[in-house]
């Protein structure tokens, strides 16, 4: 099986993975778009390999490949940055909250204890 | 001292054995005070005990650290309409005798720091430890308009001023609740004094006198501090120009 092949099988199984995550509502849009922008730009060259060589060897880079594992190393620590950055914000968030719930528990103990003296 | 009942906070994660102690002792020094205990996310009898005691207890569903469970108090307080707050440790660490001289503080200063350094004290530090303390105390006291020689200190008081900034911006990172919410409120243009206090320990062999946890302590906190510094710039930039 040529390597074109197998490349664009796995693009299209990435694809249909994600479609079918977004579809069952376990994706959120957002994130779905990003995976699915990144499995179509695969398959988009793993259709039309020579592209890519020529994009490579018009920007310098000798070994077309160093180019693709520099292209999905940088895209990967884009897309973990900005998890850890989502993270982060719903930690606070999450915590925010957890504060506000026991300010009610503690208020509605109180008023129920009001009530029952009434 | 700011009029209205002061607020006594005492954030726990299990401390049942200690808690009844310091309740008790709080309200034997400060029998006016409301006492509110935020129960960290216990597992033990934390807030049964406080409970019984006739504590006000707020418990979060999980733990979150002595930041986020400062916040809480904060909020409780400003809701509460209480005009001044103090932190004291579950542990029985902070010495209740002392509330007092915290409070009146308040009269002329937002926030007073219960300092450990002082010529009575029993208190030592050396090594990693004692060099993150200094670089932090000189950094808050040149910030400062007066001198803070124990910015980690928990046992402090704050005024009206500082509870309505803490209730809506209280740091819960490492360090947060003590280096981080004194660079906040000095920002804000809040005076922050200190006063001499004790602190007893209840266990010898502090976790200091190992020399890879203190040089760890020296990393977090520098970098607690630039971070604080840090963000103190930013908000400057966007509030001021």
């Amino acid at each position: 099986m040529p390597p074109n092949l197998i490349a664009a099988i796995a693009s299209i199984v990435i694809f249909i993975f994600i479609f079918d995550l977004l579809r069952r509502g376990v994706l959120k849009e957002k994130y779905a778009v990003l995976w699915l922008l990144i499995a179509g730009v695969a398959l988009f060259f793993s259709i039309f390999p020579g592209l890519f060589d020529s994009i490579a060897l018009f920007m310098g880079v000798s070994q077309p490949v160093n180019l693709l594992f520099f292209l999905s190393s940088v895209i990967l620590v884009l897309v973990t940055v900005q998890f850890s950055f989502e993270l982060s914000r719903n930690e606070a968030r999450i915590r925010r909250l957890a504060e506000e719930i026991a300010l009610l528990r503690e208020q509605n103990d109180r008023n129920s204890e009001n009530n029952d003296k009434h | 001292m700011p009029s209205g009942q002061p607020l006594i906070a005492i954030p726990a994660w299990n401390e049942q054995d200690s808690i009844g102690l310091v309740i008790s002792k709080v309200r034997e020094y400060q029998p006016n005070a409301a006492i509110l205990v935020v129960d960290d996310g216990s597992t033990d009898d934390t807030a049964s005990t406080a409970a019984e005691l006739g504590a006000a207890v707020v418990s979060l569903p999980f733990n979150v650290g002595v930041g986020g469970a400062m916040r809480t108090a904060f909020l409780y307080a400003q809701r509460g309409g209480f005009s001044a707050l103090v932190q004291v440790d579950a542990d029985g660490q902070h010495d209740p005798a002392d509330l007092d001289r915290l409070l009146t503080g308040l009269d002329s200063a937002d926030i007073v720091v219960g300092t450990r350094f002082h010529p009575n004290s029993m208190y030592f530090v050396g090594g990693p430890r004692k060099w993150a303390m200094v670089l932090l105390s000189k950094s808050l006291s040149r910030m400062n308009r007066s001198p803070i020689s124990d910015p980690t200190s928990g046992f402090r008081s704050a005024g009206p001023r500082a509870i309505e900034l803490f209730a809506s911006e209280y740091p819960a990172e490492y360090l947060g609740d003590t280096v981080g919410s004194l660079s906040i409120a000095i920002h804000n243009g809040l005076l922050i004094s200190e006063t001499p206090v004790t602190m007893y320990y209840r266990a010898i062999g502090r976790p200091s006198k190992n020399a890879l946890w203190s040089a760890l302590y020296l990393g977090r906190a520098s970098l607690a501090l630039v971070a604080t510094v840090l963000k103190r710039r930013n908000r400057t930039r966007g509030d001021l120009d």
